[in-house]
């Protein structure tokens, strides 16, 4: 095949067929449409205001490093006015976390940004290895996503800062609507399409590469030689996510519009007023003062269940009644401690790693 | 026979999948046999069809000679699992003919799986 010239600048060579518009670009026009439609992504859903603080969700991984990348790129260029930091969680899985909080602390270096590590280990009490050694291989994605929800806010609000940022990317969020068709989860499908998410009490949390294609993302790495960890987490092949991505994998290849497709349904879907009426108000949680959507939050409850030895009384209805027929809770146990939305005070003390 | 030499690179965690290793070099066959067959002797490709050595091929290859474990990870059906890019000479394999692309002497092929954290 003769190389092809760049649909957009009819000057340089082609180097990549960009799976959202069929378009064959250059390097530099790639690096161009990328960093701009991800500008255009924040200004039309108005994400930041000047002055903000924002907190870039740091795993290692090359979602979060790209974006701490882009963002940089594009407060300098645009004038956002942004304060930026890397919030990075430690969830304790030996082999993987370890090494990726590595590239987070390299991040650090190379993007000048100041960093914050939390630990499930300081907030909970419980790495997840020592959560997988309890309840096994399965349903272990369930605690990690929640805690580390939790941990991000708790992260945030120490830093003191206005907005959580996220790497989540296209192929995530369609990734999600698919997973929660499947499982019949019209709450969560209602929410998982906001670029935005805000609570009374919690930080104001969004995804600027929500309409960004994990191959765009990879590519924009690789040709910008970014540094970023990649491994899968050695927890997860049995999860269930797998079978939505492995899905959407093979409808990308025979249509690669597929995944805007899927998150503009899912954006479009609106849940009949019969079925509005039966959801769960949000309420805040008795023990930790977290968003709930029942007297105790998620993670409240899943730490109950690990601490007295009945860690599926946060997963399965049945467990949930044996460990309430046990009796109330244990004076002694250990709890999550209770949760402080930040204060607006400018000048916080926090410890910065260096 | 002529032969070609190439450079292969693996990323995203693929090299796990490869002794660990990042680079690597080969040396192919020009000619090769067009059920991409690597065992095939030089002498049994007169009785077989045969067509010049593509990615294809290579993909193949890659997984009869270097590939450690779980070829599944690597492979589907006749190409690579899907998530996974190939560039070929830094240049996305969609705009080259994808498994059709004949490879040239000093070619540099990368392989990138995107299916981890992020």
């Amino acid at each position: 095949m003769p190389p092809k010239t760049c649909a957009l600048c009819e000057n340089a060579k082609a180097i990549l067929k960009r799976p959202k518009t069929g378009q064959q670009i250059c390097k530099d026009c790639f690096f161009y449409v990328f960093e701009t439609e991800v500008h255009n992504t924040i200004t039309q859903a108005n994400l930041f205001a000047r002055g903000d603080r924002v907190a870039i969700g740091a795993s290692g991984g090359k979602d979060s490093t790209v974006l701490a990348y882009v963002l940089k790129t594009l407060n300098e260029r645009y004038h956002y006015g942004l304060h930026l930091f890397l919030l990075s969680i430690d969830e304790g899985i030996t082999g993987y976390r370890d090494d990726s909080l590595e590239t987070v602390k390299r991040n650090q270096q190379q993007y000048d940004m100041p960093l914050k590590i939390l630990s499930y280990d300081e907030l909970y009490g419980w790495t997840m290895d020592r959560i997988v050694s309890q309840i096994g291989k399965k349903n272990n994605c369930t605690f990690c996503g929640v805690f580390r929800r939790q941990a991000l806010d708790r992260g945030a609000a120490v830093l003191n800062v206005d907005h959580i940022v996220t790497g989540h990317n296209a192929d995530d969020i369609a990734e999600t609507v698919l997973m929660n068709i499947m499982r019949g989860d019209i709450a969560r499908l209602g929410r998982c399409t906001s670029i935005v998410t805000q609570g009374e009490d919690t930080i104001k949390r969004s995804k600027p590469f929500k309409y960004a294609y994990e191959k765009e993302i990879v590519m924009y790495a690789y040709f910008k030689k970014l540094d970023y960890f990649s491994t899968e987490c050695i927890y997860s092949p049995d999860a269930y996510r797998g079978h939505a991505r492995t899905f959407l994998k093979d409808l990308e290849a025979a249509r690669p519009s597929a995944i805007i497709d899927i998150i503009h349904s899912g954006e479009a879907f609106e849940i009949r007023e019969e079925i509005k009426a039966t959801q769960k108000i949000q309420q805040t949680c008795k023990r930790c003062g977290y968003m709930s959507s029942n007297d105790l939050c998620k993670a409240c409850t899943l730490l109950e269940g690990l601490e007295r030895g009945m860690a599926s009384s946060g997963i399965t209805d049945r467990a949930r009644k044996k460990l309430d027929a046990e009796g109330p809770l244990p004076e002694n146990l250990r709890t999550i401690p209770f949760y402080q939305p930040p204060s607006g005070n400018p000048n916080p003390t926090i410890t910065i790693e260096s | 026979m002529t032969t070609i030499s190439l450079r292969i690179e693996f990323g995203g965690g693929l090299e796990l999948l490869f002794s660990n290793e990042k680079r690597h070099t080969l040396t192919l066959p020009s000619i090769v046999s067009s059920d991409n067959n690597s065992k095939t002797s030089a002498d049994a490709l007169s009785g077989v069809n045969t067509k010049p050595a593509d990615v294809e091929y290579l993909v193949f290859y890659l997984r009869d000679h270097l590939l450690q474990e779980r070829p599944e990870l690597f492979m589907e059906g006749k190409t690579v699992r899907p998530g996974i890019l190939v560039l070929i000479n830094d240049t996305d394999w969609e705009l080259e003919g994808e498994g059709e692309y004949v490879l040239q002497n000093n070619d540099e092929i990368v392989f990138i799986s995107t299916l981890h954290g992020g």
